[in-house]
């Protein structure tokens, strides 16, 4: 592996280093998607049954092609850190762009928590002793993790790509240790997914599944992250991501089949450790422990991601001074964003004390909703903007505007889904979200150089 | 188009304003778990007969309750523990107003802002 070592530059300050390969974009992605396999999916389940669960899915799955195809097309044209924000900030405009950061930080402090929270109950159960709190678990999994970042990304997503190939290898041997190919041996999927319970709410719940169904695979566009340190972007973004969202696929798959096969809906819907559960019900104290094992280093390797991206974005506001400048600056050694790193520390902490696993989990679904609602319409600007031959872009997506369409109309429907059990919560995030544009639009703005904000050697956007 | 300057902002306005957002995305996470508008809105439809043929669980479905530790008595509150989707048409219309004012504010805002940035960054060209 080629570490540059030679001083990269943004402007006249030190900036991030190009180190990564497409191999830690992978990592990166599918680092913090696939603790979704662990937890959270099967609260689809909840919502709207076994059968529900599978549905959504594959319509989610779906919905993140759309998103993994427009956002390789778009971030290898824009290759520059905080991804979707660097995106909104020279197709659609600064207010959109802060509102863009602000719906990533959220998303990935809050998928943050929800690892971490994972990890301690993980623990607390396994443990099976009075008394024994998951407190010191989620502090020092988030410590830990603050360090490594602030420590360099390189040796981040090294470890992300070690430990979420060992998650993912768990998932793989599970499926094939309980006879996929056999029903009645390990695997019951007829006695527990019936014609009676399948869809327990019929159709109103399958598209209240969709909530959840975002869990299978929320935060692959966060390999967008790291645009500003590949080393090729045009090549490395379009592979890492493609690559993740098929990788994610074949996972969501197996692990529903897994599951679904080995417990009652109601009990899947509730549990916060699936594969670990159906680890433990397949009889084999081999799988058990290993399952457990797997879904620690899943929620290990999320959060890392999650640190790693939230920063980014974070830092990238204080860059543009959307935010103080105080959150731009880069460590002289070990050239990260330390400082958007350090401040977001004591965020996740707090969240993961006073926040349950599915209300935070709710939180970073809702703005990862948002975002992809921006996505859909931003790719429509870009391609207007900027028609395609009047820039060289690194991946160009096909069958456009379809997958744009399908990424909205599945984002309506999704809101809806949010609507249907957390409504209270979704008015009080677009609320939040809706008060701070208007401190920025009509305060912070003021502090922002305006042409400086456009970086890009790209000619005059049509239409202005 | 003159080139803008934004003011120099003073150390006391930065903290002022690191404060102000630390403050909002308090409020923003945590008011909603204090107000308990957070979380998902289910409640236990209660069966007064306890047996896994009431629950609606099968031999195969009650023997897996069982290997998890489960009794119907312990199991009746998660089995029966149900989400009641019933569409609340005044809620969802301010959903959707409040969600579709926020984009139409969001794009207008952006776009008045974004051509600043664009004469600025093209007055040459």
């Amino acid at each position: 592996m080629t570490i540059a070592l030679e001083p990269a530059v943004h402007g006249d300050r030190v900036s991030l280093l190009r180190v990564l390969g497409p191999a830690h974009v992978w990592a990166l992605g599918v680092g913090i998607v696939l603790v979704g396999e662990f937890t959270g999916w099967n609260f689809s389940a909840d919502k709207g049954g076994a059968l529900a669960a599978l549905i959504v899915c594959w319509i989610v799955g779906l919905l993140y092609t759309s998103v993994a195809m427009i956002d390789s097309e778009v971030t290898s044209t824009v290759a520059a850190a905080g991804g979707q924000y660097a995106q909104a900030k020279h197709i659609v405009g600064p207010l959109m762009a802060f509102n863009v950061a602000l719906f990533l930080v959220f998303a990935y402090t809050m998928l943050e928590v929800s690892d971490a929270i994972l990890l301690g109950d993980t623990i607390v159960a396994k443990a099976g002793v009075d008394g024994l709190t998951h407190n010191s678990f989620i502090a020092a999994t988030i410590v830990v993790l603050a360090w490594l970042n602030y420590r360099g990304v390189l040796m981040t997503l090294n470890v992300n790509f070690i430990i979420t190939a060992i998650a993912y290898i768990s998932i793989v041997i599970l499926f094939f240790s309980v006879s996929p190919w056999t029903q009645g041996a390990v695997l019951k999927l007829n006695e527990l997914v019936t014609p009676g319970n399948a869809l327990p709410y019929g159709w109103i719940g399958v598209i209240a599944a969709f909530q959840f169904g975002i869990w299978y695979y929320l935060g692959i566009e966060g390999t967008t992250q790291a645009a500003e340190e590949v080393r090729s972007p045009a090549r490395s973004l379009p592979y890492g991501t493609m690559a993740g969202m098929i990788t994610l696929l074949i996972a969501a798959a197996m692990t529903w089949y897994v599951c679904a096969s080995l417990m009652p809906w109601e009990y899947l819907g509730i549990t916060y450790y699936p594969l670990w559960d159906a680890g433990k019900l397949t009889g084999s104290p081999l799988l058990e422990n290993l399952l457990f094992i797997a879904t620690l280093l899943a929620a290990i390797a999320s959060a890392n991601g999650c640190i790693n991206d939230a920063a980014r974005a974070w830092f990238s506001l204080g860059r543009d001074r959307y935010l103080p400048s105080w959150f731009s600056a880069v460590h002289p050694r070990y050239r990260t964003p330390y400082r958007s790193i350090l401040f977001l520390l004591p965020i996740a902490l707090a969240f993961a004390f006073i926040a349950d696993l599915n209300q935070a989990i709710t939180f970073s679904i809702l703005s990862g909703v948002l975002q992809y609602t921006f996505m859909s319409i931003n790719i429509m600007m870009f391609r207007k903007k900027w028609p395609l031959g009047s820039i060289r872009r690194g991946y160009t997506h096909p069958f456009h505007p379809l997958p744009a369409i399908v990424l909205f109309c599945l984002c309506v429907v999704t809101f809806f889904a949010i609507f249907l059990g957390f409504g209270s919560q979704l008015i009080a995030m677009v609320a939040f979200y809706f008060l701070i544009s208007l401190w920025f639009h009509f305060y912070r703005y003021k502090f922002v150089r305006r042409g400086d904000q456009f970086t890009m050697p790209w000619p005059k956007p049509q239409g202005y | 188009m003159s080139r803008y300057t934004p003011p120099v902002q003073s150390k006391a306005g930065q903290v002022f304003d690191i404060v102000v957002v630390v403050v909002a995305i308090f409020v923003a996470l945590w008011l909603p778990l204090k107000l308990g508008l957070a979380g998902a809105a289910k409640s236990i439809d209660a069966l007064e007969t306890k047996t896994w043929e009431a629950l609606g669980q099968n031999p195969t479905m009650a023997s897996i309750w069982e290997k998890l530790g489960y009794t119907p008595e312990t199991a009746h509150d998660i089995i029966q523990n149900r989400f009641h989707y019933i569409i609340d048409w005044p809620t969802l219309i301010i959903m959707a107003a409040v969600l579709i004012g926020y984009f139409v504010f969001l794009f207008r805002a952006s776009d008045r802002e974004y051509r600043d940035v664009i004469n600025e960054k093209f007055e040459d060209k």
